[in-house]
């Protein structure tokens, strides 16, 4: 069998079959290939995709991502769904950071509509955002370093994690769908002493991250694995749509939040965080930073908040809205890169078309079948989980 | 903000849309801006916008639906990093010959949301790599789904038939047998 049209292999080595008109040129009848699936069930695999590898010993010839184990057409469902009836559905787009799904869902309606949300709700949603953001790099760097055999940093950090999850479930009632953030401002107001709460965990986790950079950072058989490890060239960050800390491991330094700042992001002091290298290593260092910086923003946060106000504009009743026709897209800076939600009303009660945008759609396919090329197949779990792909953002 | 866009958007019959009037309850926004252009000068103005106007990033790729007009209109939404603001561009297609000019020579990755549209909308983008190749639907045989005319909860009904064993309840009625046995008739 001969490779199939539209290959994305570009390097060449003596291992890897030539490339003509992009057909990658193998026979899998010659004996020296073999064809390997990696996944959809696997646990070097994030979440239900699989891989379709074709293999020469144990480098990695042509790689094909397979998508499709998880689609639940919540685009179509939105479409027959009044908006506060596709409120449930949305945030069940992403499960480690659902906030993001909320946040950009209320934030498109109001715009749409053209309502206004008070202060305070703007700073509880940053909050809200910049946890969920911390809760879902905590769960990353346990599959990162798992996938390089260190189960132990996984079972600190999602003990972490659950911490943080006890923060939400006290904030919104929920632990992994919050469903705090709604059209019009959020949910509820903090409750007594949440702060000193949100701090103490804060201070927790600050200890095992010390320990983390310790036993991660400086650990020699993860350093030999991953640096040199799927490396993104500058050149390729707009070619492929790169976003996020994969592309700020490469030197770009983009972060929406500090290019087109939302909600409070333009009164907060912070840096974006960059590495030079590229590699699965720099990016993990600018991941593993920017939970240090999430934690510095939680802080700011809380203590430049407005103590009290408003959370909530009063709405008319939720079964009648009627958005007024017209189309906005809404972007956020999300852990994996930029997530965004494109959204088409008609002027009817339904909405006629919502699209979400995550950056795995990218990263995933198109880059992961690009940078796979040439890697070693023991390195394919390490090499995804460092571009932080996350399927259920690509078939939504 | 757009001037550099504005020059240049004449020569190819671009206009652009909703910049004084209001779109939808507020005035939109100013980092953002819709053009609407003509299917055959559609890639050439996404060429010049990559490559002469800034707009390096495809950042979304997709199709709404107009069943009403008998148009699908495909939006390619664009954003320069130099200046940090976005530019929509939007197509309309027949909807009978759904049919589209492919960029996948300028971003790879538009490849698979053309897989993707091909799947979900049925629109073809000749030449695209991979295009007929599943996408996220694998052995799909009906109608592209995310066309309007498509209604999920017939096909549902024809093709799921309701298994032998399983029994519906009315929920209130249910729960008042299971908690007050005998005396829900009596309420």
């Amino acid at each position: 069998m001969v490779g199939r049209q539209g290959s994305t292999q570009t390097a060449h080595s003596p291992k890897l079959p030539p490339v003509v008109d992009g057909v990658s040129q193998y026979d899998l009848y010659s004996g020296k290939y073999l064809k390997v699936w990696q996944g959809p069930q696997h646990p070097g695999i994030t979440g239900n995709m699989s891989l379709e590898l074709v293999t020469c010993g144990d480098q990695i010839v042509e790689c094909r991502t397979h998508v499709g184990y998880l689609h639940r057409g919540f685009e179509k469902l939105m479409e027959r769904r009044r908006y506060i009836q596709c409120f449930p559905l949305v945030c069940r787009i992403c499960v480690p950071e659902p906030d993001f799904n909320e946040y950009l869902f209320a934030a498109g309606v109001e715009e749409l509509a053209g309502i206004e949300i008070p202060e305070r709700a703007r700073w509880l949603r940053a909050l809200t955002l910049e946890m969920a953001r911390l809760t879902s790099f905590l769960m990353w760097i346990g599959g990162q370093t798992g996938a390089f055999g260190m189960g132990t940093i996984g079972q600190w950090t999602v003990t972490m994690r659950d911490y943080m999850l006890d923060l939400f479930e006290e904030l919104s009632g929920g632990r992994i769908y919050h469903m705090y953030i709604i059209p019009g401002g959020v949910r509820a107001d903090l409750p007594d002493g949440y702060a000193a709460r949100v701090e103490s965990t804060l201070r927790t986790i600050e200890k095992v991250l010390d320990d983390v950079e310790l036993a991660v950072f400086h650990n020699a058989v993860f350093k030999m694995r991953t640096k040199g490890l799927g490396t993104i060239d500058p050149s390729l960050v707009e070619t492929y749509g790169i976003t996020g800390p994969n592309a700020r491991g490469s030197g770009i330094a983009r972060d929406i939040r500090k290019d087109s700042p939302y909600l409070v992001y333009d009164q907060l002091e912070f840096s974006i965080i960059t590495a030079t290298e590229g590699d699965a290593f720099a990016r993990t260092w600018v991941r593993y930073q920017e939970m240090r910086q999430s934690i510095d923003l939680i802080r700011q946060m809380l203590r430049k908040m407005p103590q009290d106000g408003p959370f909530f504009t009063r709405l008319p009743n939720v079964l009648h809205w009627k958005i007024p026709a017209g189309q906005t897209y809404l972007r956020a800076e999300c852990t994996r890169g930029e997530y965004g939600f494109y959204m088409v009303s008609d002027g009817s009660e339904f909405p006629r078309r919502v699209c979400v945008r995550g950056p795995s759609y990218t990263h995933a396919v198109a880059l992961m079948e690009r940078l796979s090329v040439g890697c070693n197949i023991s390195d394919t779990a390490g090499l995804m989980v460092s571009l932080h792909t996350y399927p259920p953002e690509i078939e939504r | 903000m757009y001037e550099n866009v504005m020059k240049s958007a004449e020569r190819f019959k671009a206009r652009p849309l909703g910049r004084d009037q209001k779109i939808g309850g507020m005035k939109q926004r100013e980092d953002l801006l819709f053009m609407k252009v003509e299917q055959e000068q559609a890639v050439p103005f996404i060429t010049w916008l990559k490559e002469l106007g800034g707009f390096g990033h495809l950042v979304l790729f997709t199709a709404v639906d107009f069943i009403e007009q008998d148009i699908f209109q495909i939006t390619y939404l664009l954003h320069s990093y130099e200046q940090h603001h976005d530019i929509v561009v939007l197509v309309e297609i027949d909807r009978q010959k759904a049919e589209m000019e492919s960029i996948h020579h300028l971003w790879p990755h538009a490849a698979t949301y053309q897989q993707e549209l091909f799947e979900m909308f049925g629109i073809t983008f000749p030449g695209s790599p991979r295009l007929y190749e599943d996408f996220a639907l694998e052995g799909w045989q009906g109608p592209p789904p995310m066309r309007r005319d498509f209604d999920t909860k017939e096909y549902s009904e024809k093709t799921y038939f309701p298994r032998p064993g399983r029994v519906t309840h009315d929920p209130a009625t249910y729960m008042k047998e299971q908690l007050y046995p005998g005396e829900a008739q009596t309420w």
